[in-house]
């Protein structure tokens, strides 16, 4: 970013609630079902139906807002969005406006300059509209099971000021919700969505900026990038000295750019009004409280407990917490008697690799946590060696299998035999005379070469304690 | 009670002859004039209503009761394409 301007970010992410039922009616909220099978008068807005609002998602929406810190409203209302168009079959959607269900929280996010607060301005409840689709076809269609979802919608202060908070924020944010266990999270399923609003400022500058909203966003990396790409926009718009829009824009992550989307003539005018078909509702202090009471273990304290009953360092408890089930896995790791340190090294610096590289998750892996644990307590005993544990493990995930029977299978067993060592350690000495040479000489570096080769020479099964003492009683 | 009868009209999605957008103004004109007189009470101390009925609260348990009327309301859709209600082409962006 040029160094004369900053920008400034708020996101908006709606969240679906895990709930059976929709949020007004009692259709079905699960996702890939037929299309509009799971509708009913209430969700297609016919003549006569009446919405009831749904118990379990209130109290979803509550928790959410509870572990995003924000004041639960004593009293609250829904309200009467007002817009046409073809997702939404009563005109209007039935959402919250001036007294939402909560509001003032914040989110503390991990970034490698240290910890920011990004303040919650409010997260309220709403339904979910249809969906559209157009593709390869004359008009559009429209599905309308989505209609009725309940969601929750989340909105940050204007605090972000680059892409990579923007991001960090997202994962944060996805963890608490993960961890509270009211939304799948899934932003392929749509189940959870983002869209942003981007200005840019001169450093220094209080005031704000022309705001572009940005939508269409489909992945939390869809979203640094496109605020990369709008911030670029918008400074080389600012330095030419033209005008930058109040807009909406699309990401086209194919083109990875923002393009205007085609603006409707009639300004956006939602014209609110409490919505007539549902009555108020009041929270008491003791029911917040049942329910904070209720909440699980948050990231936040998850990532303290690792550091203080685990040893963990900060930042590897904070890998670990970001996705609940890593956690657990972790967890179930340690106490299946792997040490803690060494279980979360071998997740973090290979086994997460791993399984990137073969494009999986470790939610579908063939492995279990007993397994890694067995895998750990293998090297721990010194029945292999730390390199053969990489092989050992990349053949569990192929596998399955237990990491003992790899090891027989393939003859891994760590050789601690000094005699077959020292014929290793001879071999090496006589086909390397110029390393011999210069560790000789003084130079360390060539010692660690030797006894790499000598590792090599037995197919990394050498104990490497025992091909250090040999090779330094050689060469002595 | 001055007001844009356009733009009521547009975001209402209707279109209006000049005759009709007449007659409406008046109309609307009169109702805003009556509702008007509310505004002559002091509610300085008065919290906002939301709702008419006394009672607040009122939930319904997380239960799924599916209705299967997708087939009667699709017979009645202006057009329909298999199971979708099919509408004019909606295209958002460029
Ligand atoms: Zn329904």
């Amino acid at each position: 970013m040029s160094a004369e301007y900053e920008s400034v970010i708020g996101l908006e992410v709606h969240v679906q609630l895990k709930t059976k039922s929709k949020l007004f009616c009692g259709c079905p909220a699960e996702f890939g079902a037929e299309p509009n099978s799971n509708t009913c008068p209430v969700c297609l807005g016919l003549p006569g139906s009446l919405p009831v609002l749904n118990e379990q998602a209130f109290l979803y929406g509550i928790q959410i807002a509870l572990a995003l810190n924000c004041r639960v409203a004593g009293r609250l209302k829904f309200d009467r969005k007002n817009y046409f168009y073809p997702d939404l079959p009563k005109a209007y959607q039935i959402s919250q406006y001036d007294q939402p269900l909560s509001s003032g929280g914040h989110l503390l996010v991990e970034m490698k300059e240290g910890q920011k607060k990004i303040g919650i301005t409010r997260a309220h409840m709403e339904e979910d509209a249809g969906k559209l689709l157009h593709e390869g076809r004359a008009g559009s269609v429209v599905d309308y099971n989505r209609a009725g979802v309940p969601l929750m919608e989340i909105v940050s202060e204007p605090d972000i000021r680059t892409p990579d908070e923007a991001y960090a924020y997202l994962t944060a944010l996805k963890a608490v919700l993960q961890y509270v266990g009211v939304s799948d999270c899934d932003m392929e399923k749509g189940s959870l969505r983002c869209d942003a609003n981007v200005s840019i400022r001169p450093k220094g500058e209080t005031r704000l900026g022309t705001k572009v909203e940005i939508k269409n966003l489909n992945s939390f990396s869809a979203v640094k990038r496109a605020l990369q790409y709008e911030i670029a926009r918008q400074i080389d718009a600012a330095e030419k000295g033209e005008t930058i829009f109040q807009e909406t824009r699309l990401w086209n992550d194919e083109r990875a750019l923002t393009l205007t989307m085609r603006s409707k003539e009639e300004a956006h005018d939602y014209r609110y009004f409490p919505e007539p078909d549902l009555v108020p509702f009041t929270v008491s202090s003791d029911w917040v409280e049942d329910l904070r009471e209720d909440l699980p273990e948050l990231p936040a304290a998850r990532k303290e407990r690792f550091v203080k009953d685990y040893g963990l360092s900060e930042y590897d408890a904070s890998v670990l917490i970001q996705d609940k089930d890593l956690g657990n896995f972790f967890e179930e790791c340690v106490t299946a008697g792997a040490p803690p340190k060494r279980a979360s090294n071998l997740i973090q610096s290979e086994l997460l690799g791993m399984l990137y590289e073969r494009g999986e998750t470790f939610h579908a892996m063939k492995t279990t946590a007993a397994g890694i644990a067995g895998l750990i307590r293998l090297v721990e005993n010194g029945t292999i060696s730390g390199r053969s544990a990489k092989d050992v493990l990349a053949d569990m995930l192929e596998t399955a299998k237990p990491a003992e029977d790899i090891v027989r299978e393939k003859g891994l067993t760590q050789v601690s035999d000094e005699t077959v060592i020292a014929e290793a350690a001879k071999k090496v000495i006589a086909a390397n005379p110029k390393p011999v040479e210069d560790y000789k000489n003084g130079k360390e570096k060539s010692f660690a070469f030797l006894v790499g080769q000598v590792m090599r020479e037995t197919k990394g099964k050498a104990n490497p304690a025992l091909a250090n003492k040999v090779l330094k009683e050689l060469l002595g | 009670m001055k007001m844009d009868i356009d733009r009521i009209a547009a975001l209402a999605r209707i279109k209006l002859k000049a005759e009709e957008k007449e007659k409406l103004a008046a109309d609307l004109g009169n109702i805003l004039s009556y509702v008007e007189k509310l505004s002559s009470l002091d509610t300085e101390n008065v919290p906002p209503t939301s709702h008419v009925l006394a009672i607040e609260n009122v939930f319904r348990k997380d239960v799924q009761t599916p209705q299967r009327i997708i087939e009667e309301v699709l017979a009645k859709a202006p057009e329909r394409e298999g199971d979708f209600f099919k509408v004019p082409k909606v295209v958002e962006g460029s």
